[in-house]
């Protein structure tokens, strides 16, 4: 029973990570006010570079990478529209999904099936010899440890630094923030690359580690559930890694259910849970948000910045 | 220097008319590059698409096919687009409608008379998809759920239960293991045309986009629906109940996706399989956007992007290049014209120097 539990625990973890970096990268660009509903689609590019690129230098860390610039690349195609031409940031945003969908599918054709090099689990030692905490959180890929770190990192860095307080300013206030001498176009064109660069991440992990290989909309719904987890979490990457877990965790339980052969609950429904949950989990959380009259959103997000002359 | 963007004092009108014919060139431009970068030839490429698409009068009534569900999913997506409420979910309506519709034609056609079949089938699948909406709707309505998320997510739910039922419960079982239904009994087969596949879905289509257009342009709860759109502070002024108007489009907005997916069962694949989930619902989302949400221009953006669809499918035969690239131009086509707008009504603006 105590190794189910372990076992539960441990691929709750890893079916969270995509969607934890995605949603930290999410949360980055939106509390510089730039809405990006390309997720999605960038996590695709990210995970078809970093298999393409792994295959061809045969080196894991060149195809992450790899990954997450294009991952970042992608994003500023939307910084360019949202940003410096003030479009419409949601249809931009779904563009982008649809674009990378489809490039992702085109370019990725000679790919599927292939086998290529894959992070395998490994211990880190000594964490890895505490009992149960070890053998959950540190018998893993090694593209999941840096999300350890990158949580309260992203954390710290968004409420107790400068720069922080700098990108919330420019999305929250823009005006106020520009008179004070930040620049706003800097500030989400960086933000908007991070955001997209962790997505791209998100993509790596995907097709090197959790599902190694390459196989077309892989991510399979992952990108929206991450922008889900931005609003749950309210733009904080504490609770957002929280919503990850819960997410990992009906994953998880989905796995072990029909590992185990348990038939109390059919099979399709379990493949539903993550995604009716996520709406749930939205709804309760708006609702609640909504009672306490704090939602949490950055005042100017999706708004473009436009100085006055 | 400096270049930025400065309002023109008047918004360039000549620019309208050329603004998706000059988009579509620069989006044919980057996929040049593609079809390059894969080692095709783009020329022969994009000779070999118009030749799918437009070469002979059945390649032409193919295009009108694929037009037809894209019509109604563009008007289910740029109905709600009207009250700015965006409906991600016209894929998961499309199946939602496609399994309701069906489900009446392999169940209970025999007690319905015969005359009345594919009318019973076309309410179910209206019904199906308007349900599925509403979920979004509601949550939108009662709770301030974002819509763009929960309607999106009930795709993948839609698509799950759908390929539960052709895998299980609704599996042919003369059908040796092809993951489908059984085939529709012959009256719920919906008429075609000309001796080509084009079908009853394309009038219904047709008739759908004249009832939104009518319904925007004259209709006192179009003007509603309008006014929501443009300004929600007014609307509220007004004492226009949004509540209800939501509920009411998405119930609409769905039932409109759901009967592109009955059409598309009934019309073309004769029963439910994996063909039904294919993307209309998303590509919708594009016609909507390009065709600015108005109806007439909805239908002719339904047409050429159908045929970008054939000629997609044409060079994946020919010169098997993955058909994806359609998605890919459309995908760009929607970026140029994003960015093409915003120079009608700005203009780019050079400054020497430092600031």
């Amino acid at each position: 029973m105590e190794s189910a539990v372990i076992l539960i625990a441990k691929i709750t973890i890893a079916s969270s990570m995509a969607v934890l970096y995605a949603t930290i990268g999410e949360i980055f660009a939106e509390r510089s006010g730039v809405l990006n509903l390309g997720v999605e689609g960038m996590m695709l590019i990210g995970a078809l570079t970093a298999f393409a690129t792994t295959e061809s230098f045969q080196s894991l860390w060149v195809g992450t990478l790899a990954a997450m610039l294009t991952g970042g690349v992608f994003a500023l195609i939307h910084g360019f529209f949202a940003i410096t031409l003030r479009v419409n940031q949601v249809v931009s945003g779904l563009a982008l999904t649809l674009f990378g969908i489809g490039l992702s599918d085109f370019l990725g054709r000679p790919f599927i099936g292939k086998v290529s090099l894959k992070f395998e689990p490994f211990g880190l030692f000594p964490l890895d010899k505490i009992p149960v905490v070890g053998q959950v959180f540190f018998i893993q890929s090694a593209l999941v440890y840096p999300a350890y770190l990158l949580v309260p990192l992203a954390y710290i860095f968004l409420f107790k630094t400068r720069y922080g307080l700098q990108l919330r300013a420019v999305g929250e206030n823009p005006s106020a923030a520009d008179t004070v001498g930040i620049s706003v176009f800097a500030t989400r064109y960086l933000y908007t690359f991070i955001g997209g660069a962790l997505a791209g991440l998100g993509g790596a992990y995907l097709s090197l580690s959790y599902t190694p290989g390459w196989k077309e909309q892989m991510s399979g719904g992952q990108g929206w559930i991450a922008i889900a987890l931005v609003i749950f979490a309210m733009w904080d990457p504490l609770k957002a890694a929280g919503g990850a877990l819960l997410f990992g965790f009906i994953n998880a339980f989905q796995f072990y259910c029909q590992a185990a052969g348990l038939t109390v609950i059919p099979s399709y429904i379990l493949r539903m849970l993550p995604y009716l949950f996520t709406i749930g989990v939205l709804a309760v959380i708006t609702h609640w948000k909504a009672a306490k009259k704090r939602v949490g959103a950055p005042e100017a997000l999706g708004i473009p910045f436009e100085r006055e002359q | 220097m400096r270049v930025g963007l400065k309002k023109r004092l008047r918004p360039l009108n000549w620019s309208r008319y050329l603004l998706i014919p000059a988009s579509i060139l620069m989006a044919l431009f980057l996929g040049a590059l593609l079809f390059l970068y894969v080692g095709v030839n783009p020329t022969r490429a994009y000779l070999e698409m118009c030749k799918g698409a437009f070469g002979s009068f059945y390649n032409f009534s193919e295009v009108l096919v694929r037009a037809t569900p894209l019509i109604l999913c563009g008007l289910s997506v740029g109905l709600a687009g009207k009250m700015l409420i965006w409906n991600i979910g016209a894929e998961g309506q499309l199946v939602i409608g496609g399994i309701a519709g069906s489900g009446v034609a392999l169940f209970l056609s025999s007690h319905i008379p015969p005359p009345l079949v594919i009318p019973a089938m076309l309410a179910a699948g209206f019904l199906g998809g308007a349900c599925w909406g509403l979920i979004p709707g509601l949550l939108k309505a009662r709770l301030h759920v974002n819509e763009i998320i929960t309607s999106l997510l009930l795709n993948y739910v839609a698509i799950m239960w759908l390929e539960h039922l052709y895998f299980g419960p609704w599996r042919d079982p003369a059908g040796r293991g092809f993951p489908g239904t059984a085939m529709l009994p012959d009256g719920a087969w919906f008429p075609r045309f000309w001796g080509t596949r084009i079908h009853l879905g394309l009038l219904i289509g047709l008739g759908a986009a004249a009832l939104i257009w009518f319904l925007l342009s004259y209709m006192r709860w179009g003007y509603e629906i309008r006014v929501i759109g443009a300004n929600l502070q007014a609307a509220r002024y007004a004492r226009i109940n949004i509540t209800r108007n939501i509920l009411w489009v998405m119930a609409i907005s769905g039932g409109l996706a759901g009967l592109a997916g009955i059409c598309e069962t009934a019309g073309i694949h004769y029963r439910l399989q994996q063909g039904l989930a294919v993307g209309n619902g998303y590509v919708g989302i594009v016609v909507a956007w390009l065709g600015k949400l108005r109806p007439g221009a909805i239908v002719l953006i339904s047409i050429l992007l159908g045929g970008l669809m054939v000629g997609g499918d044409q060079v994946q035969i020919t010169l098997h290049v993955p058909s994806a690239i359609s998605l890919v131009l459309q995908g760009a086509i929607l970026f140029c014209v994003l960015g093409g707008q915003i120079f009608q009504e700005y203009e780019l603006h050079v400054q020497h120097g430092k600031r």
